[in-house]
Formats: C-alpha cells, structure tokens, sequence
C-alpha cells in the first residue's frame, strides 16, 4: 500500500471543486484513458482577471485525484501570471508530498494548467519542434528536459517517476540518458570509479569477464524488450566490436544506441576508455 | 469497521487449527529430524505425516513431495534444478500470464542465452494448444504453464497440456500455486512432471511451499546443502511450518467440496449482482474454465487503485491490477496479453473469497461497491462524455500526439 500522507487522503476522499465550469474560459486537458491517468482543467477569470472558478474532472489513482484538488485550490484567486508560477513541487507540498513513483502526478497538474492558461490566450499548446521520446506514454524531449531541470532530476528512474516516460518498454532508456547527459553535462564520475578501483588496470581477461557481464545485466534486457539484440564479437585493446541482431540490425536509430546507451554503459561500469564499433555482416 | 476480506488469491488467513498444529513445534518439539537421538527422531515422525497429508491432497506419493520455503522457490527451483539436468538444452517455453515467479526467472535465463518462448492467450486468457505443439523443438529443456491464474482464475487444460508435452519427451512443470486446495488435482491421473504449491495461499502461514517432483524426473537440487528432503533441498527443515502445511492441506481437502459449491455460489452471487448494478462493467477471463473464488472485473473509465482506496475505507481487502497498484506504469501483464480494452484495463478489481467467507461479506460489497464507482464516474472526465455520446477521440486513446505533449 502507498504510503500517502493524511492530506493527500483527505484530498482524494473530498476532494474540491470536482466538475466542469460552464462556458469556460480556459480548458486543459492532458493525459489520455490508455495512459492510465488523464485531467480536465476548466476555469473562468472574474472582471480583475483573477480565477474566480476552477474545477477538474480527473481520471487517475488516489494522488492524481488528491493533486488536480490541489491544483484547484492553490489556483483560486489567483491572476494568471500568478498561476503560471505553480510549479509541481508547490502541488506537492501542499499535500504534504507525494510518494516519489507518483510525483507524475504533480506533473500532470501543473501541466492541465498551463494547457488551460495557453488555451485562455488561444495558442495551440503545441509550437516548437519535438520529438516523441516514450513512445509507450507518449512523453517528448521538451517535457523530460523541462521536467528534469525543474526537478533536478538526474537519473532515469527519476525521469520516470516525475514523467512516466520510460517505464514501459524501456527502448527510450538511452534516449533518456542523452537529454539527462545534455542537461547536467557528463554523469560525474563517481560510480564509476567506485566499481572499478581508480587507476587499477584490468587484465585481458577480467575486461572481457566484465563486458561480457555487464552486457547481459544493463545492457541486453532493455534491448531485447524491445525485439532486438546484440552480440560481442570481438575485444581489440580498448575497441569493443559487436553486431546487431534483431530488429536493432535495421533500426536507423541503432548506432545512437551504440555510442550513447552501450558504449556509455560499458565505459561506466568497465572502463571509460572503451569504444563501441559495429561490425557490419 | 469490520475487516471484509476478499483477497485470498494475494494470502490466506491461517486455519485456527493449523497454527493450534504448528505450536508445539515452536517450544517442546525443538529437535533436528535427522538427529540419530529419539528427541529428533520424534520430529521425524511428524514431519512423516506432513508428507503423507501433502501428498494426499494431490494424490501423489509421499517420496515425491520436496519441501520449500515458498511457491517462487519451487518455481525456481523446478526450471534450474531441470535446466542443470538438461544443459545441453537451451529452450524454454511459458505462458506470456505466468506469475513473476515463473516469468523473469525466464527473462533472467534469456539475458543469460537461453531461448524463450512466451505462448500468448487469447481475449479469454486461453491458450491456442495448436501455438504449443508447434513451439516443441528438439532443444525445448522444459514446458512451464500454470494450471490457474492468480489474477484472473483461468483454468488451463492443463492435463492435456501436460500430454502433449510428454509425448514429446519434454519435463513439463506447472505452477499450481493457486489451483491446490482450490480445485481437485491428482497426480495418480495426470501427466505432470513437477508442480508447484504454496502453503499461504491455502491456509498454512507464509514462508512454506511445496514441490511435485514425479517419481523418475531428471531433477538437479537449486537449494544445495544437507541431505535432507532426499538429496533435493538442502537445509534444516522448517518443522513447524512444514506440519502446519500438512495440517492446512488436510483442512483444504475437507473443505473442497465446500470450495466448490457453497464459495463458488458466493462468488456468482457477488459477481451477478455487481454485473447488474454497474453499468460498463466486464468480467475478465473465461468464466466457464475459472476458479470457484475469484472473479476479476474491470469498470471502465475508472482507475483501480483509486476504487481499492474507497473500498478499503469501507473496510473491504481486494486487489487490482491497475497500473497504479503495482507501482509499475502499466496495466497488469496478464490484462494486457489478453488485450482488455484500454477503457477497461486500468480498471480492474479481483476479489478471491475463500471458506472463511459469509453471505453478508459478499452483500455488504454488493451495497457499498455501486456508490464508490458512481463517485469515481463523476470525477472521471470520460464518463459524461460517454454518456453523452460524445466522441472521445485523442484524449480517451492518447492516439493523439498533441494530448501528450504540454511542454
């Protein structure tokens, strides 16, 4: 059972201002049913341009139901430009926190309201280039880096916590691992470091034992769910030399994956000199 | 508030008698089995009639009983101790509605090499015997299908699958951990290999299991150590937990007609008047071939947990297999091998019963469950629309990119 704080309860038994305001001047909608969670957003402004009225209708487990209460209550009386700076953290605190898989939760608020408030100005929500990055929750580069900066958000498991991007079929884990890279430079060396002893060389033959095991625990399962696979030829010096097998052997995004989820794997977990090449049947 | 708990597929409570059974063997009964001294050797013979009471309830031969910790130990234990057997041979075959205990000790095995073959189910969550004939090869080491799902109760064929692997010459093994003490199962008829039991789930306490291993079986031990259980599990025995197992499954083989009739006629009741009262409202999984317990049901435009939280407030222990509640982001692997409609997927609730259940548990759900879904209904944005008749394009589907993307 999760272990949610009393506010949180309370906002998912009561929860406030539940429905649709009539004639709306701003509507935000955001999730979808197959996603498992989804909110309506709708609001009117009083003649000062404050929210006068706002209310949600959500699709979701107790915290989404509990957060979109609380987006409606920090959101009332509020002037837009007040609004706007409600960030999901806010959303969070004022429930007393959120458990960290459900912090998605916070996010889908605080994006059903400024979907609602772009709506108000009549923008399209979408304007600028993206690219789909969770194809399984239909999560975009812009709303994993934006949510990852706000966040501070350093690892995958936490992109997927706050975004719910990556946590289906996993494909997208390097792509994550990319923006997360752009973002915050070159994961600091740390855990690297740790696995392998500073300035310690490895022989010939505990550099293959450790490639190899590293393939099949970090490297091989999220590849495979997703229908492909990879096999270690070769190891010349500090070249690793594999083929793609699968569907990874005409995927046009598979020399992406080489260089920036198993060639960044392997030099984290056996040694950062190493370099990933294919080899072509 | 009183504790209406319909959630046995998940634990059972433990039969007063068998922990009455268990108590001694926690104080005065301390001794090793295999202690050559008549204080152990006392134990022994206890631990003797526990084996006799497991293998009744299956009809199978006391020698053929291995004692374990729990079901996904024997679980484990019957792929390696059959892959160790078997190493010349690198294929696998199981269900894609396998409890974890079976599937990512395959998904484990193919990082690791080895060939997976996951059959698929159908909307009924039955599988296509036809897809299994065809997967055998040469190379299949071992054929894992459990007899019934936990989350839905379907009911596989499972003797005639056990057939048509043993023609094939192939060790088939099943995961029974939810059919023993449920349903009638008879080794003495049955082709199967190695099965699988758990003693909590039939109400024994946590922490015991069983494996089936039939008399003949190429089967090398998972748990290595001691000679006990005949070479094929190390470790001192769990005495008191292995005799409140005998007593349990001696109790399950009282009460099985009991199982079959009157909880069965509990579960239809409960299951008919849900179906009446609420509308949208599917059962998941063949009805026909299913557990005299369980019923899971899906109600659309809701989210599960969500429905779990206001039962549990009224007092009422089920479970669903929501994406929310499994703390993992989709649905429930075995709803989506069967392709439940995504309206209905995030929506389910099982409710397992078992002996311990009364006509006015199954009532008190029965008033108490229509309101909470009504509740939910009017917060859920899709609901109105539904009722309305309005198209509910990309924001029901999340077809539509422009739905997700809020950046």
């Amino acid at each position: 059972m999760w272990d949610y704080t009393d506010k949180v309860k309370e906002h998912f038994l009561n929860p406030r201002n539940v429905g649709e305001v009539e004639n709306p001047d701003g509507v935000g909608e955001v999730g979808s049913l197959a996603c498992g969670d989804a909110l309506r957003l709708t609001f009117k402004l009083d003649e000062q341009g404050r929210i006068q009225d706002i209310k949600f209708k959500t699709f979701g487990c107790a915290s989404a139901i509990a957060s979109s209460s609380a987006l409606t209550e920090l959101a009332k009386g509020k002037t837009l430009e007040e609004a706007e700076k409600i960030s999901n953290q806010d959303l969070a605190e004022f429930l007393g926190g959120l458990p960290e898989e459900k912090m998605h939760c916070s996010v889908m608020g605080k994006e059903a309201l400024e979907a609602a408030i772009a709506n108000y100005h009549g923008e399209a929500v979408v304007k600028e280039d993206f690219e789909i990055v969770c194809k399984c929750f239909g999560v975009t580069d812009r709303e994993i880096e934006r949510v990852a900066r706000e966040n501070r958000l350093t690892t995958i498991e936490e992109v997927t916590d706050y975004t719910k991007a990556g946590g289906g079929c996993q494909a997208c884990h390097p792509k994550i691992a990319h923006i997360l890279e752009g973002l915050w430079g070159k994961q600091p060396p740390e855990p690297a470091e740790q696995r392998v002893a500073a300035g310690k060389k490895l022989s010939n033959l505990q550099k293959i034992r450790l490639i190899q095991e590293t393939l099949e625990r970090e490297i091989l399962p999220p590849i495979r769910s997703d229908g492909g696979d990879l096999e270690l030829i070769d190891i010349d010096g500090d070249k690793v030399l594999v083929a793609l097998r699968g569907t990874c052997s005409f995927c046009p995004q598979s020399s992406f994956t080489l260089k920036h989820f198993v060639e960044a794997k392997l030099r984290e977990f056996v040694s950062p000199d190493l370099e990933v090449e294919e080899v072509k049947p | 508030m009183k504790t209406i708990y319909l959630d046995n597929n998940a634990t059972t409570r433990t039969a007063p008698e068998v922990l009455e059974a268990m108590l001694p063997f926690f104080a005065d009964l301390y001794g090793n089995p295999s202690s050559m001294h008549f204080f152990g050797g006392q134990v022994a013979r206890h631990l003797k009639t526990a084996r006799e009471q497991v293998a009744a309830l299956i009809g199978a031969h006391p020698s053929e009983i291995v004692f374990t910790s729990c079901g996904t130990e024997s679980d484990n234990a019957a792929i390696m101790g059959t892959l160790y057997s078997y190493p010349e041979k690198k294929h696998l075959v199981i269900s894609r509605v396998e409890h974890p205990a079976v599937l990512n000790v395959a998904h484990h095995l193919q990082a690791r090499g080895y060939r997976i073959t996951e059959l698929k189910v159908d909307g009924q969550g039955q599988l296509d015997l036809e897809e299994l004939r065809q997967v055998l090869t040469e190379d299949t080491a071992l054929v894992s299908i459990m007899t019934a799902n936990n989350e839905t109760g379907v009911i596989f064929p499972i003797d005639e699958i056990a057939a048509i692997v043993r023609e094939r010459g192939i060790p088939f093994h099943t995961d029974a951990v939810q059919a023993v003490g449920k349903i009638p199962m008879d080794m003495g008829r049955s082709p199967i290999d190695m099965l699988s039991l758990s003693g909590h789930k039939l109400h024994a306490p946590k922490g015991i299991g069983a494996l089936y291993i039939r008399k003949g079986t190429r089967f090398a031990p998972f748990v290595v150590g001691g000679h006990q259980e005949a070479g094929r599990r190390g470790g001192t025995e769990n005495v008191p937990y292995i005799i409140g197992l005998g007593h349990a499954t001696e109790f399950c083989l009282a009460h099985l007609e009991e199982e079959n009739t009157r909880v069965r006629a509990l579960r239809d009741r409960l299951e008919t008047a849900l179906l009446e009262r609420i509308p949208n409202t599917i059962v998941n999984g063949d009805r026909q071939h299913r557990l005299p317990n369980t019923t899971n049901l899906s109600f659309e435009y809701i989210e599960g947990e969500s429905i779990l939280m206001l039962l549990s407030d009224e007092g009422v222990c089920a479970s669903s297999g929501s994406a929310c509640t499994s703390g993992s982001l989709q649905p429930s692997h075995v709803l989506r091998a069967m392709g439940v409609p995504f309206t209905a997927a995030h929506g389910s609730i099982r409710f397992s019963l078992s002996i311990y259940n009364t006509e006015e548990d199954v009532d008190a759900v029965i008033d108490v469950l229509p309101p909470i879904i009504q509740r939910l209904r009017d917060i859920s944005p899709f609901w109105q629309d539904y009722v309305d008749g309005k198209p509910m394009d990309a924001f029901l589907t999340g077809g539509d990119v422009a739905h997700h993307v809020h950046g």
